[in-house]
């Protein structure tokens, strides 16, 4: 177990590693170079000199390259030129990610909370109605563009019929206190519960609109799986126990279907963060989502390298907790 | 079908022209088992015997209400104890299967939860049916394992399927049917995916504990050296229908069925010389024909006659026997010992 | 033990209780006959299945649209015929004699014309990013799984660090690095997020045949590495790859869309494409929803025909289902 995860360590390592020499193969090859790019247009002559020494641009590529990487691993990332001038670029990750992390966390939940169950049915009611309705739905989940979605329930949820807010994160008016900066989890430790609210009704559009993708994914999957383990030997011998139909559904099929949903949800967070750009975009979110779309429309790069390298390290770390987990609840890798 | 025999003593199970369809959703329906009838009496071991395809499989999925609902027809009866385990509805039958019935499979590796541990695995029968507690449960779980021959029970309650041996996995199993100590003991080809040497023990097991109990045994296997070891009684099944049932003396020394000698001639000896060939049967299930057009096992079959390809035979004592011995044939092989056919 | 016996006999029981029974006179007479081929027991399922139909009646309707649309549009895509309408109180006309879907902004242009002329553009996008994708996918999966080794490790890497960014990211990343968008460069995006996904199923299915017995067959009679690649291994592998094809192209579709509406889109309109319609109507969309209603309605129906006929091919074609 422990040398799996030493294993695994090292690969992200390695990946990461890949990430920072693209990201600097890519920063090289923008058009009107890095300078440029990273000054943007308030680029004078003297800034451009200075940033040009501190990068290197004099000595070989290899020595540009280390700098890069010391100046990565060091957290200096550069300024913002856009997205909030003047600021660090690092700063306003980390002051935008809790934004994502919730929206993320509440979308998850969503798509789990209604994909395993509708799999699980679809599968056990195979060709049934339910099953055909529901392998309908998620194909129509695939071919729906995410930031469409967004639109029609902005439009129809905020705009039309006024239930919810149409946009940001909290509303104008209100004056909460914020600690972790998670706004649902602030309102529950400063006993705001108001606040907890109002930040809940910001967050169930924009994230059902993101829950889309993920829940088309899960589903299917879930459904596959439950499909195959219910004709699994084993699942016959829990039958021939007498066993009750609970304890068949949760031991005996559920844990062993959920094995591969549980690698999926790993690789759904690249596909997550897609879904922030879009749909944080709609909603006006200010998110890592936001900010990335702002950064690409607007070249800002010095962010753009943060949150490109952080959604690299945040897909790296999730699935290699995703393969602990896996380990945790599959024997066969645990004990081997 | 009403040449089944009467019930001499108490039975345990009387399966009364069981008819298992295979069908739906547009396509034809097959027909697995086409009115098998048989009695178990308790303590008695009864062997269901036949090449693959042949419906003794189905016959005891569908004793077990294990056969999957939809699209396929089971009719007849299956009576345990006095109720029709047919007419049970999914609850009622829980109640039965893992307490007073119970199953054993053919791969043991496949038949256990790859997730879950040895010991819950045996515990979770012992608390659906007899109430226990968890902890209870999983002591008298490292009882069982011992009885059934598993060395260091207690290390092997908290280790999971890949890691215990083939004959082990199999122990297991056994373990978890007899847990209940149910009247009826159904076992579907237990041996047939161990390895040789493996198979003897499981199958001395198996002996050894339906002896103790008392235990009702259904053996379902396509070996008749298994059946040698173990049975009473044989059913011999072809294209789902019992084409020769007697007791195992008879079934060894006066085979009529050429079926059944068909089977008995495929198996190897060590007292035949080296140049005798192994008496295989040409084809396989595969092409057999529906018994409407006459008897199933004709294209196969050495000694069939014109009116085997028209006529279905009748289920019928044979004459020549001196106990009850039935069988399904036109033209049986010769009585040896009994007056000529 | 006969172990042909045992996994028939397996495979009797397990078909038993997966209510699939009624396979097991089916299986005898595909033995019979000799076996039908793969292709061929996959045509027979298609024809009878009604997700397949369905999905390639509007796969085939999107291609005709796409070829004939300047023939069945009513007017061409780029006169400002209603510009005399477009006013403070009314900046999208609405639909009148002659333009039964109004206009498609304050341009004042055919909004039913420009969506049939841009079935043209959505369709020649899809097609050459997943081309460009395939192509892209088929050298380095190629060269993964024949060459195996440190070839294998490198480009698995690669591909392992592609995957690890978000699609659109890695497409935002691509664009940015031409100076000015344009349909090519949206193209390349997109083609380059599909690149690690083709590459993938191409390596999986080379190793698993590399191991198997014709291609170990073909060299033990001495047949050379490159003959066997492009000769076995690869028309082998093309099967689950143009499969994969289908459903890419719904997706490069759907994130052509996506690109545009994040303003990396190709700039002309002058040839609409739905994607970037779509992007153009969300300044419309308080007002003038049905902007962005027609194209995404238009992106919705093709990505789910693409869909369709993708995951039922996919069905056919898997060994595991015939029947």
């Amino acid at each position: 177990m422990l040398r799996f995860i030493v294993r695994r360590l090292l690969q992200a390592v390695l990946v990461m590693f890949i990430v920072s020499a693209l990201l600097f193969a890519w920063l090289r090859s923008l058009p009107g170079g890095p300078v440029d790019s990273l000054l943007g247009e308030r680029a004078t002559p003297a800034s451009r000199a200075a940033l040009s020494k501190q990068l290197g641009m004099d000595q070989p590529l290899l020595v540009q390259y280390w700098h890069f990487l010391d100046n990565m691993v060091h957290g200096r990332f550069g300024t913002s030129t856009q997205v909030q001038t003047g600021a660090d670029a690092l700063h306003i990750f980390f002051q935008r990610l809790p934004a994502t992390v919730e929206l993320s966390i509440v979308a998850i939940v969503i798509a789990l909370a209604t994909a395993i169950p509708l799999g699980y049915f679809a599968a056990k009611r195979h060709g049934g109605l339910l099953d055909t309705g529901s392998v309908v739905l998620s194909l129509i989940g695939v071919a729906v563009p995410v930031f469409f979605l967004a639109f029609v329930l902005k439009y129809v949820f905020a705009i039309k019929l006024g239930w919810l807010p149409p946009s940001g994160r909290q509303s104008a008016d209100l004056d909460a206190t914020r600690v972790t900066n998670f706004y649902v989890l602030d309102g529950l430790l400063t006993r705001e519960y108001d606040a907890s609210w109002d930040a809940i009704k910001h967050l169930i559009l924009p994230a059902i609109a993101l829950a889309s993708i993920p829940f088309a994914v899960i589903f299917r999957i879930t459904r596959a799986s439950v499909l195959e383990v219910l004709h699994e030997d084993y699942v016959r011998t829990a039958e021939s126990k007498g066993l009750t139909a609970r304890i068949i559904r949760g031991r005996h099929v559920l844990h062993n279907a959920m094995l591969p949903v549980v690698t999926t949800i790993g690789l759904q967070v690249g596909g997550l963060l897609t879904g922030a750009v879009l749909t944080e975009t709609v909603f006006a979110y200010p998110g890592l989502g936001d900010a990335l779309a702002q950064a690409f429309s607007q070249r800002d790069y010095s962010v753009l390298q943060v949150l490109i390298t952080m959604a690299a390290l945040g897909y790296v770390l999730v699935n290699l907790l995703v393969d602990i987990a896996y380990a945790i609840i599959d024997p066969r890798i645990r004990t081997r | 079908m009403t040449t089944a025999a009467p019930a001499k003593t108490e039975t345990l199970l009387a399966v009364r022209d069981l008819v298992v369809e295979f069908g739906g959703r547009g396509r034809p329906t097959f027909r697995a088992v086409d009115g098998v009838s048989f009695d178990v009496r308790p303590g008695q071991t009864v062997g269901l015997v036949g090449e693959s395809g042949c419906g003794k499989s189905v016959t005891s999925l569908a004793i077990m209400g294990l056969l999957p609902k939809r699209g396929n027809k089971v009719a007849g009866s299956a009576t345990y104890d006095g109720t029709d385990l047919l007419t049970l509805d999914d609850r009622e039958m829980r109640d039965h299967r893992g307490r007073d019935i119970a199953m054993i499979f053919q791969d043991p590796l496949s038949s256990l939860n790859p997730v879950v541990s040895i010991g819950v695995q045996v515990a979770e029968v012992l608390q659906r049916h007899r109430g226990m507690k968890k902890s209870t449960a999983i002591a008298e779980s490292r009882d069982l394992l011992d009885q059934v021959g598993i060395p260091d029970p207690a290390r092997r309650l908290k280790e999971y399927p890949h890691q215990l041996s083939g004959g082990m996995r199999q122990r297991a199993l056994i373990a978890m049917a007899l847990a209940c100590k149910p009247r009826l003991l159904i076992a579907d080809e237990p041996t047939t995916a161990l390895d040789v040497t493996i198979q003897a023990q499981i199958l001395n097991l198996l002996k050894e504990l339906v002896v103790d109990s008392g235990t009702a045994l259904i053996m379902i296997t396509h070996d008749l050296g298994v059946v040698a070891g173990l049975c009473d009684e044989v059913n011999v099944l072809y294209g789902g229908r019992i084409v020769e049932t007697a007791s195992r003396h008879e079934v060894f020394a006066r085979p009529r069925h050429p079926y059944t000698t068909g089977l008995l001639g495929s198996i190897p000896r060590l007292d035949g010389s080296r140049s005798e060939q192994l008496a295989a049967i040409p084809g396989s299930v595969a092409d057999n024909i529906p018994w409407t057009s006459g008897c199933a096992f004709a294209p196969r079959c050495s000694r069939a006659l014109e009116v085997c390809r028209s006529e279905a035979p009748p289920l019928e004592q044979d004459p020549t026997a001196m106990e009850e011995h039935t069988l399904r044939c036109h033209n049986p092989n010769p009585a040896e010992g009994g007056e000529p056919a | 033990m006969n172990p042909m016996q045992r996994k028939k006999d397996r495979i009797d029981a397990l078909a038993a209780t997966a209510g699939a029974a009624a396979d097991i006179p089916d299986a005898g007479r595909v033995s019979d006959s000799g076996g039908l081929s793969l292709i061929g027991s996959a045509w027979l399922r298609l024809r009878r299945d009604p997700v397949f139909l369905i999905g390639a009646t509007v796969t085939l309707l999107f291609i005709l649209l796409a070829i004939f649309a300047p023939l069945l549009a009513p007017h061409n895509g780029h006169t400002a015929y209603l510009i005399k309408e477009v006013s403070a109180d009314n900046p999208v006309p609405g639909g009148e004699k002659g333009f039964p879907l109004g206009a498609d902004g304050q341009t004042g242009r055919d909004l039913l014309s420009r969506l049939i002329l841009g079935s043209r553009q959505t369709l020649i996008v899809g097609v050459l990013a997943t081309l460009a994708g395939l192509c892209g996918g088929l050298v380095l999966g190629t060269v993964a799984g024949s060459l195996g080794g440190w070839a294998d490790t490198v480009v698995m890497r690669v591909v392992d660090v592609m995957l690890s960014l978000p699609s659109l990211v890695l497409a935002l990343a691509v664009a940015t690095l031409f100076g000015k968008p344009s349909q090519w460069t949206l193209i390349i995006a997109i083609a380059i997020v599909q690149v690690p996904i083709f590459a993938r199923l191409l390596r999986g299915s080379m190793l698993t045949q590399r191991s198997s017995d014709h291609v170990l067959a073909a060299r033990a009679l001495g047949v050379k590495r490159s003959a066997i690649t492009f000769r076995h291994m690869l028309p082998n592998s093309l099967g689950p790859v143009l499969v994969q094809a289908t459903l890419v192209l719904a997706t490069a579709i759907i994130e052509a869309a996506a690109l545009s509406f994040l303003g990396l889109g190709n700039p002309d309109d002058s040839s609409p494409e739905w994607g970037q319609m779509l992007g153009q109507a969300q300044q419309y969309f308080d007002i003038a929803p049905r902007l962005a209603f027609w194209p995404a309605g238009c992106i919705v129906v093709v990505a789910f025909g693409f869909t369709l006929m993708g995951e039922s091919l996919r069905e056919a074609l898997d060994p595991r289902n015939r029947r």
